[in-house]
């Protein structure tokens, strides 16, 4: 078992790249703890695919190196990683049996057929599969055939990463909870370090101790999803998770007092007079609403739980949760926004004000 | 409620029933109806009976074509199925080389049977031919008029310069299928080059495969057109097929019914070949997907 260190690493598709904008991966360096489970959250072509294949070995970065442990490994192929990946597709080999396609990787690393027979018994053990080793693995339904993914990655000893490619995508909602936990369990149990790529926020935020953020080809943020909630680092951090996102509004900012238009908003911090586009974001949670004509009323959705109510403040569309068993009034309404939670954004980036 | 039984619906699949009629049904019926009786011209037919069927089956005639029938379908076939595995497994699958490489394999198979034929027959020859010429040139004794083994070569050359590409392309679209997760997984489980074929590559190519090597098996088995245009059939019998004997003996001698039985079991033995293909390759896919 080793941590991972992606050594100031970039990649670009193209063979010379130019600009910025080139890299499909712009400068990282990061290091995987060792045993953490860590999900990569992004829409779709941010570059998160990408930073998975570098570190499986699938694809060579441009710039930087990987490290696992002590080793550098940037040159070498898949194979010779002790890195497994489950993809978005479940991989089987169609023409064998369950218990062939989770003894392959082990034949064809030469192990000896008693220890691959130890080995696949204890996996099939482990992954509650044991009674169907002998079927055919065309037969099976997505998610069996993705457990076997899986499984063919914890048959071999030596792995100590497994790198999952939104694996649930072609999976039922039904089973995706159930495979979810499965996959939640066995991490605890054999403690290996997990990637798990995905676009879904619940997934990730469920899943993972440290969630990764990436937005055009760059990780925002990298944090837990308690710090993702509070604390976004990027203005996208603060739309993509949250339901709904952080209420972001143009603003400018002179001491600790922030002006939404003709309004005043009194924050927690002094932030003296900063340069670039402003904005502030807060959440719908800290906002309430009061007495007061601010803002206009748009529309209302009640989730049973809470209530999100659409309003028009200065021109801007902000939403605001109300709890359950609180009156929303109709048409206008104040709004009083909590000063240690409204955060100030220059050029999309956290800025941290004075005390 | 009881519904009322129409039958005005039979009229909708008349036209659909006088085409089968007429393109196949009533040729085939000719030919059977041929088959069973003798004729001496003038539109005079008499009942003879199995007597040409049992004429076939026992000439010595019909066994030399039958066997260098089979003897040249199962050459072929063991050359276009292989290499055209091969060459689809070459072939590049993305970018402009994709494109160019589909295009020039589709070239052959784009020339009519007996250009095909006149273009090997010139380019063979060995007084004007680049391949004929350039051998003698060499000291290669060659030529396909007078030895019954060069005609055979040349023959089978040609055919496999014409058809691999038919087994390139199906295969090809067998390979394009395979999503690039499974070569990653692949790269992760340590498989060889030789497993990746075979566990990934070939069970995805076998259903296209198993059509590839029907076609080329009927279509070589059939095989008229071009030997014709190159040899005729000869040096002597060398490269007498089936189709060429029974054009022979139907059209050269006028031997209307025992070509006519001829061509019934012809027609009987590829359809028993294709059903024996057809079933030993399919038996080991049983309860697949």
């Amino acid at each position: 078992m080793a941590k991972i260190h992606l050594k100031d690493i970039a990649h670009s598709y193209l063979p010379t790249p130019a600009g910025a904008e080139d890299y499909a991966l712009k400068p990282l360096d990061h290091t995987w703890e060792d045993g953490s489970a860590y999900a990569l959250l992004g829409p779709s072509g941010c570059g998160k695919t990408t930073l998975l294949n570098i570190i499986s070995g699938l694809l060579t970065p441009s710039k930087g190196s990987v490290i696992f442990g002590d080793d550098d490994v940037t040159q070498k192929d898949t194979a010779h990683r002790n890195i497994a990946q489950v993809f978005q597709f479940p991989v089987i080999y169609d023409t064998m049996t369950v218990r062939e396609n989770l003894e392959f990787p082990l034949r064809n690393r030469g192990v000896a057929p008693a220890d691959i027979e130890a080995r696949v018994a204890e996996i099939a053990g482990m992954l509650k599969i044991t009674e169907r080793l002998d079927d055919r693995a065309a037969n099976l339904s997505a998610d069996a055939k993705q457990i076997i993914s899986l499984g063919r990655g914890l048959v071999r000893s030596d792995v100590n990463a497994i790198l999952f490619d939104e694996p649930l995508t072609m999976i039922d909602p039904h089973k995706k909870w159930e495979l979810r936990s499965r996959l939640k369990e066995l991490h605890q149990q054999f403690g290996f370090t997990m990637v798990y790529v995905t676009h879904d926020q619940t997934e990730a935020l469920t899943f993972a101790d440290k969630v990764v953020v990436m937005f055009e080809g760059e990780v925002v943020q990298i944090g837990t999803p308690e710090e993702l909630f509070e604390r976004p680092a990027h203005t996208f951090v603060g739309y993509f998770i949250g339901s709904p996102g952080m209420n972001i509004l143009p603003a400018s900012v002179s001491g600790n007092k922030a002006t939404v238009g003709t309004r005043e908003i009194t924050l927690g911090a002094d932030y003296g007079t900063p340069k670039g586009k402003l904005e502030i974001g807060i959440r719908p949670e800290f906002l309430k609403l009061t007495s007061g004509d601010d803002a206009v009323i748009d529309s209302v959705e009640d989730l049973g739980r809470h209530k999100i109510v659409r309003l028009t403040f200065e021109g801007h569309a902000v939403a605001v949760l109300v709890p359950e068993g609180d009156t929303v009034p109709t048409g206008k309404t104040g709004l009083m926004f909590d000063p240690m939670r409204t955060l100030v954004y220059c050029d999309s980036h956290l800025v941290t004000g004075a005390k | 409620m009881q519904k009322k039984l129409n039958q005005k619906a039979w009229f909708l699949v008349l036209p659909v029933f006088l085409l089968v009629a007429f393109s196949a049904v009533i040729p085939l019926m000719t030919v059977v109806n041929y088959s069973v009786q003798d004729s001496f011209g003038n539109n005079e037919f008499y009942w003879v009976g199995t007597e040409w069927f049992v004429e076939i089956l026992n000439s010595e005639r019909f066994h030399g074509a039958l066997g260098r029938q089979l003897l040249f379908s199962a050459i072929i076939l063991m050359i276009e199925v292989p290499l055209g595995i091969w060459v689809a497994l070459k072939m590049p699958q993305k970018g402009w080389g994709a494109s160019v490489c589909l295009v020039l394999m589709a070239l052959p198979l784009l020339i009519p049977w007996n250009v095909v034929g006149t273009i090997w027959q010139i380019f063979a020859r060995e007084d004007i031919g680049l391949l004929g010429h350039s051998l003698a040139a060499l000291g290669i004794s060659y030529n396909y008029t007078q030895n019954a083994l060069d005609a055979w070569i040349t023959v089978i050359i040609m055919d496999v310069w014409h058809w691999t590409s038919l087994v390139v392309l199906l295969c090809y679209a067998g390979l394009s299928s395979i999503p690039d997760a499974f070569y990653q997984a692949a790269k992760i489980d340590g498989a060889s080059k030789w497993a990746v074929f075979r566990y990934i590559q070939f069970p995805k190519m076998k259903r296209v495969l198993l059509i590839a090597v029907l076609l080329r098996f009927m279509d070589s088995f059939m095989i008229y057109t071009e030997p014709f245009v190159v040899t005729g059939g000869g040096p002597g019998n060398a490269t007498t097929f089936l189709s060429i004997d029974l054009v022979k003996m139907a059209i050269g001698q006028f031997d209307l019914g025992p070509a006519a039985a001829f061509s019934l079991v012809y027609f009987l033995i590829v359809l028993l070949l294709s059903w024996v293909f057809y079933t030993v390759m399919t038996a080991r896919d049983g309860d697949g997907s």
